[in-house]
């Protein structure tokens, strides 16, 4: 089924690179995306509304915790799957792969690697197909790049936790059933709870007005002594490594995802150039276009070759964290700067609704800033070939 | 009730077609992808088996093909096909695949079996037809809608100004066209990895004769250049009709 004009840049045929079921896997969500994503996405971008009758079909296909077992209801995929599951939503919307992202790697994985066998059964599968929905509280108000810094602790009230502080930016908060929260214990540790809403104390309120991921709820998640019984806390946690490795799967979803947005950018200016005419001639035909264009398809086959490279390392499970921080901070650079460069390509088309960039250029404003800062990753190499860190 | 669904592999259909000199397809570069007529009958034969599970007990996909035509018949299998079939052969020509099919479906039974009215690559429109004949079965062409209905199978038929419903006894082949499923399913991801341990049967062709042989592709001539004329230069456009096109 291919209905779309798009026409996925594959310079380095990378294609090769990838399994028969890679591309199986790839193409069936390129193909939902058309069907399901791109008919509509405009108009909830405008509107600023979440399509949420995506979330349930989304559990349908299967990209919700496609690397977890399918004996949890996962599908028990490798990550370069993962990854291109990513890249295939984020084509359609950031917004939409931030769900898959937030489902998946900031909360499935979380209760898959931390929770206990109890919590694993009773959350995962329904998680897998959307009868429940997560979100992931981990920035505060006054502690976003220091999440070690946290405010928001638990205390042991003998038969249960009582819960006190605040989340903020945290992606599905208003729609979530459940939210994997990071608090500090008695001791300062840092521990992961499984907060379920409807629990007396805990709310969440929306974040109103962005001009980013506006297909997407966005909010804040407030716990006023919420009592959290005690077999909601997620057993293997341990301080401020648990989050940050779930925040490393939520990277790497990323580095591929930005992939899917930085090819719809430059697969509509492409075209663009070879349909419009100024001064009788095709607009690609000028240097400048031409420059624009041959930078972007430069870009994109590194980015996708850094993607692919990572997703060996990560299921030969020798990647590191500082792996993933290049290649996020590389490829959402990539993707933003594509979408900009593509939006000059069509002019004042580019600003309007008829065309993806402009909706893609705001969503990525919000993807290099989030799951660590576009800075912040910076210093993470830094740390790492000079070991120090500068961010201490 | 046993279902058999024919898949082609064929380019996606947005594909440029090239030849290699004039008579082999340059395959350089094409996606192929499951004929759009046997993905929409693979589509309604999983519908009614997810719909009758106690009544539809299996669905096999068949392609005559090479190894090339393994990642179409693996997305069969990952959109909901049980179990598949290659019969490992070049699909030269209508005839062929037709005999081959029907050598498979006699030693096997099935009681349903679709064939899409025509597959995208050679628009042949034939192979249903003739596998009907060789098998010496009932068919139903240009097949629209199909349901289970208080356990008999009802078909439906686009005719001219309506719809016929038919009440067709078993075994009987489908040729199918628009209208017997909306969209084509779209494999789950779990779905995929089943179908990594779905079988997938190899057999060795019959030994069979093409009837047909391939002369020539010729590509249509290219669109000359559009010329205006007014009505000044009108009798110009008389004697371009008349000497260059020789239409008048």
């Amino acid at each position: 089924m291919s209905a779309s004009q798009y026409k996925h840049p594959d310079y380095y045929l990378v294609d090769e690179l990838l399994t028969e079921e890679h591309k199986i896997i790839r193409d069936s969500v390129r193909d939902w995306v058309n069907r399901e994503v791109k008919p509509i996405i405009e108009e909830a971008n405008q509107k600023h509304q979440a399509p949420m009758h995506l979330m349930k079909m989304m559990g349908e296909i299967g990209v919700f915790g496609p690397f977890i077992p399918q004996e949890y209801g996962g599908a028990g995929l490798d990550y370069i799957s993962y990854g291109l599951i990513m890249q295939e939503l984020e084509r359609g919307d950031s917004a939409v792969r931030s769900t898959a992202s937030v489902q998946t790697s900031l909360v499935m994985y979380p209760i898959y690697a931390f929770g206990s066998e109890e919590q694993k059964k009773k959350y995962l599968p329904k998680l897998a197909k959307a009868d429940l929905i997560g979100c992931f509280g981990l920035t505060e108000p006054n502690h976003g790049s220091d999440p070690g810094s946290m405010k928001t602790n638990f205390v042991d009230k003998g038969d249960h936790f009582l819960l006190n502080g605040s989340k903020m930016w945290i992606t599905n908060s208003t729609i979530a059933d459940i939210a994997i929260v990071w608090a500090k214990d008695e001791e300062g540790i840092v521990r992961g709870l499984i907060v379920e809403k409807g629990m007396p104390g805990f709310t969440a309120p929306e974040t109103h007005g962005k001009w980013s991921l506006r297909a997407s709820v966005t909010g804040e998640l407030v716990f006023d002594d919420v009592k959290v019984p005690k077999e909601n806390l997620m057993p293997k946690t341990k301080g401020l490594k648990s989050p940050l490795m779930c925040l490393n799967s939520a990277r790497y979803g990323i580095a591929w995802g930005v992939i899917g947005a930085a090819c719809e950018c430059y697969d509509t200016a492409l075209r663009y150039s070879l349909e419009r005419k100024q001064f009788d001639r095709f607009i690609g035909s000028f240097q400048l276009q031409q420059k624009k264009l041959a930078e972007m398809i430069t870009e994109i086959t590194k980015a996708q070759l850094l993607a692919w490279r990572l997703g060996v390392l990560k299921n030969e499970g020798k990647e590191t964290a500082f792996h993933v921080s290049m290649a996020k901070r590389n490829n959402v650079k990539m993707a933003l700067d594509i979408a900009r460069e593509s939006r000059q390509v069509l002019g004042a088309m580019g600003i309007t609704s008829d065309f993806p960039i402009m909706r893609h250029m705001m969503n990525l404003e919000s993807v290099i800033t989030y799951e660590g800062t576009h800075d912040v990753h910076l210093l993470i190499t830094g740390h790492d070939i000079t070991g120090i860190p500068a961010y201490k | 009730m046993k279902i058999l669904v024919c898949i082609s592999d064929v380019p996606d259909t947005t594909t440029k077609i090239k030849f290699a000199g004039n008579k082999e397809l340059d395959k350089a570069g094409i996606q192929w992808i499951i004929n759009p007529w046997d993905e929409l009958s693979l589509t309604r034969a999983i519908e009614l088996k997810e719909a009758h599970p106690d009544k539809i007990e299996n669905i096999t996909v068949i392609n005559v093909g090479t190894t090339a035509s393994e990642p179409t018949i693996r997305k069969a299998l990952a959109m909901g096909a049980d179990n598949a079939i290659r019969v490992d052969s070049e699909p030269k020509e209508a005839y062929f695949v037709a005999a081959q099919l029907a050598e498979v479906i006699k030693s096997k039974q099935f009681d349903i079996v679709f064939t899409g009215l025509d597959s995208a690559d050679y628009n042949g429109s034939t192979v249903g037809g003739m596998l009907a004949e060789l098998l010496d079965m009932t068919s139903v062409s240009a097949v629209s809608g199909i349901n289970i209905e208080d356990g008999k199978v009802i078909v439906s038929r686009e005719i001219d100004g309506g719809t016929q419903k038919l009440d067709v006894q078993t075994p009987f082949i489908a040729v199918v066209q628009k209208g017997i499923a909306i969209d084509p399913r779209i494999p789950a991801m779990r779905g995929i990895m089943m179908a990594r341990t779905k079988p997938l049967e190899v057999v060795a062709p019959a030994n069979i004769d093409n009837l047909t042989e391939i002369v020539e592709y010729e590509m249509p001539q290219p669109k000359g250049k559009c010329r205006k004329f007014t009505e000044e230069n009108v009798n110009e456009l008389v004697d371009v009709l008349h000497k260059e096109a020789k239409l008048i």
